[in-house]
């Protein structure tokens, strides 16, 4: 049981997107549109999140715009209480949109960005986004939300992370998200490609400090570290199921947004549950909640109330044993899976893009056809 | 840039004060960030607003708790300005 209030709601309210963004954060296998949750069911998990304590509410995709409903979830949410950012890729964000979502009382709109080069830019994303991203940031900037960009950093564009902060200030960002991809799903299928190498890494940690100090008080930067160029595992959100909770666009209700890699975990839905029900009681909340499911070397460990063995997800996508240690750990022989990954890193990337595929539906066909 | 009296501190422009009903507590909501904040802290950042210096500050919560807390307001918006929750003029 918990006695935690969860702080944070992450709403995945879709999986469609125009990108195809080979590091993106949803599932290999994605909801489709019939299986998205309708209006009036995220209305009522936004009710029951802030009942549970959640104050910041992350609206999510996908890209989220692609639903016609947004303002409506936003003004819910405010009148709840919640603070509210929108994380878009910047595609649909009309000003008649960003208007109708300031005045629902929306606080944050966070625009992605894939590189400062466009035409690096254009190869990731797997489409031109860059004029569509720059009208949406000068609309962000201009109706007064407060505005972030986020960068995810990889081989192809770590070396110009100097260039993207400086575009992030030119856009007129408050904040800057630099986050160093995380290899579950989408990105542990394009690893070889994205990794960067330990050279560009260590670079790329003098240009941030420096510019974290140069732009102080005015655009705050925060930089997510590449865990495998690390000595230990990062806290995943905190640790599992203590602050943070993901909706999906159907409903399944996760501890983290890689959470469905662990395959050998069942996820309840807001269909079928209560969040409080799912918060408090699932089994998949209670998996790894306190430390009795540790094992050695993390059980007698002193940092495991620093990062709690680190992430589950990356124990189980990487060794297919979700209570084992993080192998970012320098303090378990499963290091060398991680240390073998980063030598991999070498020559011009090749991806493997993110499209929509759905897990096969075995009766989708009528029988006797085809 | 060092804190002193004189300082006039503000919140900053994107983080909100608010009560929370389910923790029973005032909270301090900004982008992707929520700090819990206890009844002094509290107190002190209902006063930061970007007209009252910190001696100013002080002298209300003075009148309130009956002892010079000035260097204690200091820390606590010390920390708050670190985090660039807290903005000084």
């Amino acid at each position: 049981m918990s006695s935690n209030h969860p702080t944070t709601l992450l709403a995945e309210i879709t999986h469609r997107c125009p990108l195809h963004c080979p590091y993106c954060s949803n599932p290999l296998a994605m909801v489709g549109t019939r299986d998205e949750l309708p209006t009036a069911d995220w209305k009522r998990v936004l009710t029951q999140a802030r009942e549970l304590g959640v104050l910041q509410l992350g609206l999510s995709g996908g890209e989220p715009l692609v639903r016609g409903d947004v303002e409506e979830l936003a003004a819910h949410a405010h009148q709840l209480g919640l603070y509210t950012t929108l994380v878009t890729s910047g595609v649909g964000l009309t000003r008649a949109r960003a208007t109708r979502l300031r005045d629902a009382g929306l606080e944050h709109i966070q625009v992605s960005f894939q590189d400062s080069d466009t035409a690096t830019a254009d190869e990731v994303a797997g489409m031109s986004a860059v004029p569509q991203k720059l009208a949406a940031a000068a609309l962000v900037r201009e109706l007064g939300f407060a505005f972030s960009v986020n960068v995810v950093l990889h081989r192809a564009n770590l070396g110009r992370v100097g260039d993207i902060i400086n575009l992030a200030a030119e856009l007129g960002a408050d904040r800057l998200e630099l986050a160093n991809t995380q290899y579950y799903g989408w990105a542990l299928e394009n690893r070889r490609a994205l990794m960067p190498t330990p050279a560009q890494v260590a670079a790329a940690d003098t240009i941030v400090e420096e510019a974290m100090r140069r732009h102080k008080g005015r655009m705050q930067i925060v930089y997510v570290l590449p865990d495998y160029h690390e000595q230990y595992p990062k806290p995943c959100y905190g640790g599992w199921g203590r602050f943070y909770l993901v909706v999906m666009p159907d409903g399944r209700t996760l501890p983290c947004h890689g959470a469905t890699h662990i395959t050998t975990l069942e996820f309840d839905s807001v269909r079928d549950r209560s969040l409080r029900w799912i918060w408090e009681e699932s089994g998949a909340f209670q998996a790894f909640r306190g430390d009795e499911w540790m094992k050695e070397p993390c059980r007698s460990c002193s940092r495991k109330t620093i990062d709690f063995g680190g992430c589950r997800c990356q124990a189980f996508a990487l060794t297919g044993d979700a209570t084992n240690t993080d192998p970012v750990c320098t303090l378990t022989p499963l290091r060398a899976l991680i240390d073998s990954a980063v030598q991999e890193a070498s020559g011009p990337p090749s991806f493997q893009y993110r499209y929509l595929t759905l897990e096969p539906i075995a009766d989708e066909r009528a029988p006797g056809r085809g | 840039m060092s804190l002193g009296p004189s300082s006039v501190p503000a919140l900053w422009r994107f983080a909100r004060l608010d009560f929370d009903p389910v923790r029973q507590q005032r909270v301090l909501l900004y982008p992707e960030g929520v700090v819990l904040l206890n009844a002094t802290g509290g107190a002190i950042l209902d006063l930061c607003d970007g007209r009252r210096s910190i001696a100013d500050i002080a002298a209300v919560l003075q009148e309130r708790y009956r002892c010079d807390v000035t260097s204690d307001v200091i820390d606590y918006l010390s920390g708050l300005i670190e985090r660039e929750l807290v903005r000084v003029e």
